[in-house]
């Protein structure tokens, strides 16, 4: 990967996480900084992929650090966290093989439709324990912050 | 009617409508059970009970008036509401407006949506379909071509949704659309490769409200409501590939 492609992917990943917040109606003031959290995760995602570590290890670490990632700004901002987790995770879905998947499956090359199908299970069911160990880290801090205070 | 009794319904119809405009523009559960139990308790409310479904939410708190429903029928995608909700909560535990002031913020915020204006929603398609093409599978010719096709996929869905008013319907025809129009555009040879155009013009249509929020009830607890999230999810994806593989079924 050159650096004129890593430039690419990582502009494009943070115009697309802003324009499907737009989509969603995101509020103006929360659009920037969901973007640059999906920025991170794809970045994460792609740097896994990129030394080795597999999909599914890559799309595990990338919802991990947008899950620890939404809960700071969410923090910072005052604002829910479903706002910037719901569009940084769009770059992180799984589109090529779920199209891979029905083509396949629409042309009834079946076998291959289903190590399409195991793709997407296995990737989307990365993403969602994911955001499970990131819910791990965030209440581990809540904790920690609450025992903090108390001190 | 006594002044306590007024107070009462008060606190319930305020906390009541907060919890469906929110779950109407998709919060997660254990979002709306937090902020409706504050405003009871930031209300002067001593104890609240609450049950609170996707489908709708019962409230009682303690005093003179019963328990209330407040049913959620519709479901749509605006977060911005979340965020006003959010913000009119925290103001109200600051002691910035009183509880009637709240209550009518509330609703006049329920009957005014202040969505992004449709010309800017088309671009936002635009940007979502061309870059994410690009991004997944490196075909930089095909940029604008997806764009276009992405764009026009999302006028069909809007336009559909604003007159028959079925989400699902709206991405099956919406998906076969984009299909379709990827299809002509490479057979006029504007475009190079169907597969690169399909996958980026759909990513509009990509349900990630639902699936967030699916994980975020389930590993919180709501069996119910994360589970039903999670079917919504998975109908969405469903119809969006049958209406690409309806279109690529015909080639």
């Amino acid at each position: 990967m050159s650096i004129l492609e890593f430039v690419i992917e990582v502009v494009g990943t943070y115009v697309a996480t802003i324009a499907f917040g737009i989509l969603i109606n995101i509020p103006r003031r929360a659009l920037n900084v969901g973007g640059w959290i999906g920025v991170l995760g794809y970045v994460l995602y792609r740097f896994t992929v990129l030394w080795g570590g597999g999909y599914v290890v890559g799309n595990l670490l990338g919802a991990v650090a947008i899950g620890v990632a939404s809960l700071q700004a969410a923090k910072i901002k005052k604002m829910p966290m479903i706002l910037f987790n719901i569009p940084a995770i769009v770059p992180l879905v799984p589109g090529g093989q779920a199209y891979q998947m029905i083509k396949n499956f629409a042309l009834g090359q079946n076998s291959t439709a289903f190590v399409f199908l195991l793709q997407v299970v296995m990737i989307s069911g990365a993403i969602a324990f994911g955001f499970l160990l990131s819910e791990l880290v965030n209440r581990i801090q809540r904790r920690f912050w609450r025992h903090h205070k108390r001190l | 009617m006594s002044s306590q009794k007024k107070r009462d319904q008060l606190i319930l119809h305020t906390a009541l409508t907060a919890g469906r405009i929110m779950i109407e523009n998709g919060s997660e559960i254990e979002r709306v059970e937090d902020t409706m139990t504050r405003i009871a308790r930031n209300a002067g409310a001593q104890t609240s009970q609450l049950f609170v479904m996707i489908t709708g939410i019962l409230m009682a708190i303690n005093g003179e008036v019963g328990a209330q429903i407040e049913p959620v029928k519709r479901r749509t995608f605006d977060l911005e509401k979340i965020a006003v909700v959010n913000d009119l909560s925290r103001q109200f535990a600051d002691r910035k407006i009183n509880l009637r002031q709240f209550a009518d913020r509330l609703d006049h915020l329920d009957s005014v949506s202040r969505y992004f204006p449709f010309w800017l929603q088309l671009l936002a398609a635009a940007m979502v379909s061309g870059p994410l093409e690009v991004v997944f599978r490196h075909n930089l010719p095909d940029f604008w071509i997806t764009c276009v096709v992405g764009m026009l996929g999302w006028w069909v869905y809007y336009v559909l949704n604003k007159y028959i008013q079925i989400r699902f319907l709206s991405e099956f025809t919406s998906a076969a659309a984009i299909g379709l129009m990827a299809v002509v555009f490479v057979h006029w040879g504007l475009g190079n490769s169907v597969d690169d155009i399909i996958i980026g013009g759909v990513m509009p249509l990509v349900p990630g409200v639902p699936i967030t929020n699916s994980v975020r009830d389930i590993l919180a607890g709501n069996l119910v409501s994360g589970p039903a999230r999670g079917v919504e999810a998975l109908v969405s994806a469903a119809a969006i590939g049958f209406g690409i593989a309806m279109v690529l079924q015909f080639l």
